[in-house]
Parts: structure tokens; C-alpha cells; sequence
């Protein structure tokens, strides 16, 4: 009842000033507006700048580096053990590339309940043989399903059928950079040498484009059966097993685990990319603090019209209280007041926000280096629009609050005998 | 005799700015049901600042103010408010309506808020009120296109919705033509003699205050007589 009362009144207060009330709303729905685009768009371009990277990276990759022994025996042995050994010229040890018993690991890691899924890779250096020349390149045997599922190859190969890797019998997509070079075509063939000299004619069956110069001119993807044909090697020969977690954050941790349990060398993706981090982190700070000026700004605005609102109302607070109204009950009308701005401009807010982030996902967006972008990326995320109406709802209570404030503690007296 | 509704026991007053001046001195008197009292006095003479003293609304003073038997020193805010909306109504000289609501709101406002009856009960006393003052008929007309006698009508009916114990006026005729000042006497005259209430009105007028069952004549922050 008394809440109601006092509902009331502010109502009745708000639309009796109702441009007044228009205006500071507008302030909030301008913010919050403002606020949803900026993040949404913000976050989807951020979102795209990793994935350009991130999306092709394994969260942990296994693999064999060819490095020097790290205890040489001389370290090892117990008669030498307080002397200080010196050792010069240490080489790395002629070991393959190949990571030992690799399908008994594919089979751990599947098991493993933090784990999305494996992929496992064959890498070879190759020359690519065009007339006299020769071209250098690297062919990745992938296991095309797993590639496509979990680092989304299909969105890169901008010509051709990735499927055809599986049924045409030594096929290759080449990088669009490498093809270029090669002036490849699909259904052309060509000629690849692996280190070790063996030659193996290659159809072409598509293009592929990831948007870095620099791996699309060097590498192409053929299926593991192919490179490890090219190679000479036996069907369990891998050299890299690509494992996707379901939560990108485990994968320093389990890395570390990797390496220990199946003894090879593993590398996390935040290790690998930690500049993409550290990146997307700057920017979601550039985003917030923006949107944070607009909500201030916006507030600054209520807390104007609230103060204006309240010199103008002098006499009607001095009624209220000389008729039974407390200082309390007069500082709830005025937050109240303030809160309905906030509630009403902050859902608006959000209502355009989403208007406004549509309008940008439809806006095309073509760009040689993304082949599978076509308009401008957007993320809609329902979080943003609950910040959105928090930030509405918390900064309109402040701005409310200092003026409410001062209402409450208007002396009727003063404004009563001041005429 | 009648119950004493209000009571004033050695009232000092004292305003400090710009210098420490003594308002009013040692006021001491009582009011009882159905009196009907005028405070008269030269300008400055602390009558004004009596009334919001018994008012309740200025509580920087002192002494001992009783209403209803009870003191009503050292109590907050929000009790004093409550004690306003319930048994005090108040007139002012500028009529003081809100001039968002109506004036059947204006009327309604201090009843919603002491919440006793229900909304429907608050509008049929409100329209009671209004029609017993003549002025029924502008029940929905907003608080500011009413003219000025008839805005210090709404007041009276405002400040008598919650049956308080006593009115309070601030010069209420100050400010009306002789012909309205006369229409604002009468209704007095028939509260005080027909439901009981206490009035005290603060008034320059001297017609008025003759009128009245008692005078006060204040000099100087004293009770002269």
C-alpha cells in the first residue's frame, strides 16, 4: 500500500514532466545502446581475430623435437656427479621425428574426459617440383574427419572438396599462396620430393586459404595415408597428435601432465600464442572502459535532471513531509523516480543495442583473408545485455541517490516560512 | 472540562545566525478539545515560529511539547511524520497544493499514506469533504486551475482527511479576499463546534481573531495575554 503510494506519486511526478523524464531516459537508452553494440561487435571481431588463429591451433599439441639430450651420460654417472663436466658440441641425437607408439596415446587421450578430440597429423618437408624449379613447401597428412570437426578445415578451403582427400587416391589441397606459384588448378597434377628423395605425383582437389601469407604459401594438406606414402613410412608413423579440450584454460596444466606420462614434448596454445591473449585482453579492456564512459556520461545526465527536478519540487517535498511524509519516504520517491528512468531507458537500451548489432551482422564484410566471413561479425551474448541492465540499473541508483538524498533532508519549514 | 490535546511547558527558542537572538521566551500554555485559538502579534514576534514548533516540524528547541499526552521530544523522523499524518492537519497561508495531482489526489494523499481505510473509503471521505466546502464539482480538475479561495478550501479538506486532532493555520486568510476569508472562518467555526477539532490559527487579522474562543497575543517572544 504504502509502496504503491509512493509508486504513485513518482508516476504522477514523471508525467507531469514528461519531457523532462523522455530526455534522462534517452540518456540511458543512448548508453546502454551504445553499450550492447560496442561489446557485441567488439567481442565478434575479437572472437575473429582469434579464431584466425586460435581456431587452427590444437590446445595442446604432442610432438617430438629434434634437440639435444639434456642429461648427457657423463651428467648421469655417480663417479663424476661433484665435478663440474663440461661438455662441447653437443648434437641433437639423429632421432625420427615420429612419436613412439602413437596409437596407444591416441587411445589414452580419447578416454580422457577433459578431452574434445584428437587429431593426429603427419608433417613432411617437401619440394614441389615445377619445370626446373623447385618449390619448398610443407604437406600436412590430416585425418580429415577429426580436421574438419575440430579446427573447422572446411571453412578454409575455398575451393574443391576436402572429401575428396579421403577418396581420391594421392590428392592434395594446396595453400592458395603455393598454388598460385605453381599456377595449379583442381585435377592438376604435381610433383612432390620428400627430403629423402622419393618422388610422388599429387592431384589436385582444392584450394586452400586460411588468411596468413606466410602459412598459405607454404603449406598444403593431404590425408596421413598419402604423406605417409610419400615418406616411406608405415601406417603408425605420426609426428604430431592435435588434442582439443573442452576447456581451452586446462591445457597449461595438462601439458605438462602429457609430457610426463607419455613422455614427448607438448605444447599448450597459450604458450604458443600468447600474444593473441594478451591481444583479446586489451581490447575487451578498450571495450569496457568506453562503454563505461557512455554510462557515466548517461548517468551524469539523471543525476542533472534529478538535482533540477528536486529545486523545482521544493514546495511539493514541503508538503509531503508537513503532511506525514518522512525524510525517507521522500528520498524513496526521488530513487524511484530515478530507478523507472533507468528501468525503462536500460530495457529500451538493450531493445535498440540488439537493433543496432543486427543492422552490423548484415553489413557485408569480404576480405581475401577470411574465406569464410561475409558481413561483419557480431556476438550476440544474452550476458551482455544482463551487464547492460545492471550498469543501467546501478549507475541510475547512484545519480538517484545523492538528490534523493538532499529531498530527504529538505527542512519544510524554511520552504514553508521562505515565501 | 474538556481533554487537553496540546501542551507547552517552558518553550525556549533561539535562532543563531547571524547573531544569537532568543525567539521565544519561556512559552508555557495549553490547548483543549473544540477550542478554537488565535495567535496574534506584531511581525517578528515568534508566533509563526511557535506554531512550527507545536508543529512538530521544527524540533531545534527547547522545553517540553506534549501532544495527545505525549511528549514528543527525542523522537525520530519518521515517528514525527507519522504523528503529523495523524493527528495534526495544516493550512498554510500559500494554498500549497501539489499541482501534479488532482485535487481529489491532493485531498486523498495523507489518507493513502496513514493507510487506515481502504482507497475507496479515502475518495468517499475525500468527496465528503469537498462537497461539504461547496467545492465537489472541481474534485477532477488539476490542483493549479482552481482559484486561489478555492485552493485554500482543498487545503482545509486535505488537512482534515485523517480526523486529526487538531488544524494548525498559518495566517490561512492572509492571502484570501474578504469574502473568501469569511468562507474559510465558517468552515473553522463549524469544525470546532461540530467534530471537535482544535484549531489554532496564527492571523494578522483582527476581525478574525475576535471571532475566535481565544486569543493569544504574543510580544516579543512572550505570552502577553
Amino acid at each position: 500500500m504504502q509502496f504503491l503510494l509512493i509508486l504513485n506519486i513518482c508516476k504522477t511526478l514523471l508525467l507531469a514532466r514528461l519531457r523532462q523524464s523522455v530526455i534522462a531516459a534517452t540518456g540511458v537508452t543512448f548508453g546502454i545502446a551504445m553499450f550492447i553494440t560496442l561489446v557485441s561487435f567488439m567481442t565478434g571481431l575479437n572472437k575473429l581475430l582469434d579464431g584466425l588463429i586460435l581456431n587452427r591451433t590444437p590446445h595442446i599439441r604432442l610432438y617430438n623435437e629434434i634437440k639435444p639430450m639434456e642429461n648427457q651420460p657423463v651428467n648421469l654417472s655417480k663417479e663424476y656427479a661433484d665435478h663440474i663436466n663440461i661438455i662441447r658440441s653437443v648434437k641433437p641425437k639423429d632421432r625420427p621425428l615420429q612419436i613412439y607408439n602413437s596409437l596407444a596415446i591416441i587411445k589414452a587421450l580419447k578416454t580422457d574426459s577433459r578431452v574434445l578430440g584428437v587429431a593426429p597429423k603427419v608433417t613432411a618437408q617437401v619440394f614441389f617440383n615445377i619445370g626446373e624449379t623447385d618449390l619448398n613447401g610443407v604437406i600436412n597428412g590430416i585425418d580429415v574427419q577429426a580436421e574438419k570437426k575440430l579446427f573447422a578445415f572446411n571453412d578454409y578451403v575455398i575451393k574443391g572438396n576436402s572429401h575428396d582427400l579421403l577418396t581420391v587416391a594421392n590428392s592434395i589441397i594446396l595453400g592458395k599462396g603455393a598454388a598460385e606459384k605453381m599456377l595449379a588448378k583442381i585435377g592438376d597434377v604435381v610433383q612432390a620430393t620428400s627430403a629423402k628423395g622419393e618422388r610422388l605425383p599429387l592431384k589436385v582437389v582444392g584450394i586452400f586459404q586460411q588468411g596468413i601469407a606466410d602459412i598459405d604459401n607454404v603449406n598444403s594438406y593431404a590425408s596421413i595415408l598419402t604423406v605417409q606414402k610419400l615418406l616411406g613410412e608405415s601406417n603408425n608413423y605420426l609426428t604430431d597428435i592435435q588434442v582439443k579440450l573442452k576447456d581451452m584454460n586446462l591445457a597449461p596444466q595438462l601439458a605438462h601432465q602429457y609430457q610426463k606420462i607419455f613422455r614427448v614434448d607438448a605444447l599448450d596454445i597459450q604458450t604458443a600464442n600468447a600474444q593473441f591473449q594478451t591481444g583479446t585482453n586489451v581490447r575487451n579492456i578498450i571495450t569496457y572502459a568506453v562503454s563505461i564512459t557512455l554510462l557515466v556520461v548517461a548517468g551524469f545526465g539523471i543525476y542533472n535532471i534529478l538535482n533540477m527536478m528536486i529545486y523545482e519540487k521544493m514546495d511539493s517535498i514541503a508538503i509531503l513531509k508537513a503532511t506525514g511524509f518522512s525524510g525517507r519516504d521522500v528520498k524513496w520517491i526521488f530513487i524511484l523516480i530515478s530507478l523507472i528512468i533507468g528501468i525503462t531507458g536500460g530495457i529500451l537500451g538493450l531493445m535498440f543495442g540488439y537493433i543496432l548489432s543486427s543492422i552490423i551482422s548484415y553489413i557485408p564484410f569480404e576480405t581475401a583473408a577470411l574465406p569464410a566471413i561475409k558481413t561483419y561479425p557480431v556476438n550476440f551474448n544474452i550476458l551482455y545485455y544482463f551487464i547492460g541492465i545492471l550498469f543501467a540499473l546501478a549507475t541510475t541508483y547512484i545519480a538517484g541517490f545523492f538528490p534523493a538524498q538532499k529531498a530527504s533532508e529538505v527542512d519544510p519549514v524554511e520552504i514553508i516560512r521562505g515565501k | 472540562m474538556e481533554k487537553v490535546i496540546l501542551e507547552t511547558r517552558n518553550i525556549n527558542k533561539y535562532f543563531h545566525d547571524p547573531v544569537t537572538n532568543q525567539v521565544l521566551n519561556d512559552i508555557s500554555f495549553s490547548i483543549r478539545q473544540k477550542e478554537f485559538i488565535s495567535v496574534v502579534g506584531k511581525s517578528g514576534c515568534g508566533k509563526s515560529t511557535l506554531l512550527y514548533i507545536l508543529s512538530t516540524m521544527d524540533t531545534d528547541y527547547e522545553g517540553e511539547l506534549f501532544l495527545d499526552g505525549q511528549s514528543m521530544k527525542g523522537r525520530t523522523d519518521a515517528e514525527l511524520s507519522k504523528i503529523r499524518n495523524e493527528k495534526i492537519g495544516f493550512v498554510f497561508q500559500f494554498h500549497y497544493l501539489l499541482p501534479e495531482f488532482s485535487v481529489l489526489e491532493n485531498v486523498m494523499i495523507p489518507g493513502l499514506k496513514l493507510a487506515k481505510y481502504s482507497k475507496e473509503e479515502i475518495e468517499h471521505h475525500a468527496m465528503q469533504r469537498l462537497n461539504s466546502m461547496g467545492i465537489g464539482h472541481l474534485a477532477f480538475k488539476q490542483a493549479y486551475r482552481i482559484s486561489g479561495g478555492e485552493k485554500q478550501r482543498v487545503s482545509i479538506a486535505r488537512a482534515l482527511i485523517n480526523n486529526p486532532l487538531i488544524i494548525m493555520g498559518d495566517e490561512p486568510t492572509g492571502n484570501l479576499d474578504h469574502k473568501n476569508s469569511d468562507i474559510v472562518f465558517d468552515i473553522f467555526r463549524q469544525l470546532a463546534s461540530e467534530t471537535g477539532q482544535s484549531l489554532l490559527v496564527v492571523t494578522h487579522d483582527p476581525d478574525f481573531a475576535t471571532k475566535t474562543d481565544r486569543i493569544i497575543e504574543m510580544d516579543d517572544g512572550r505570552i502577553k495575554r
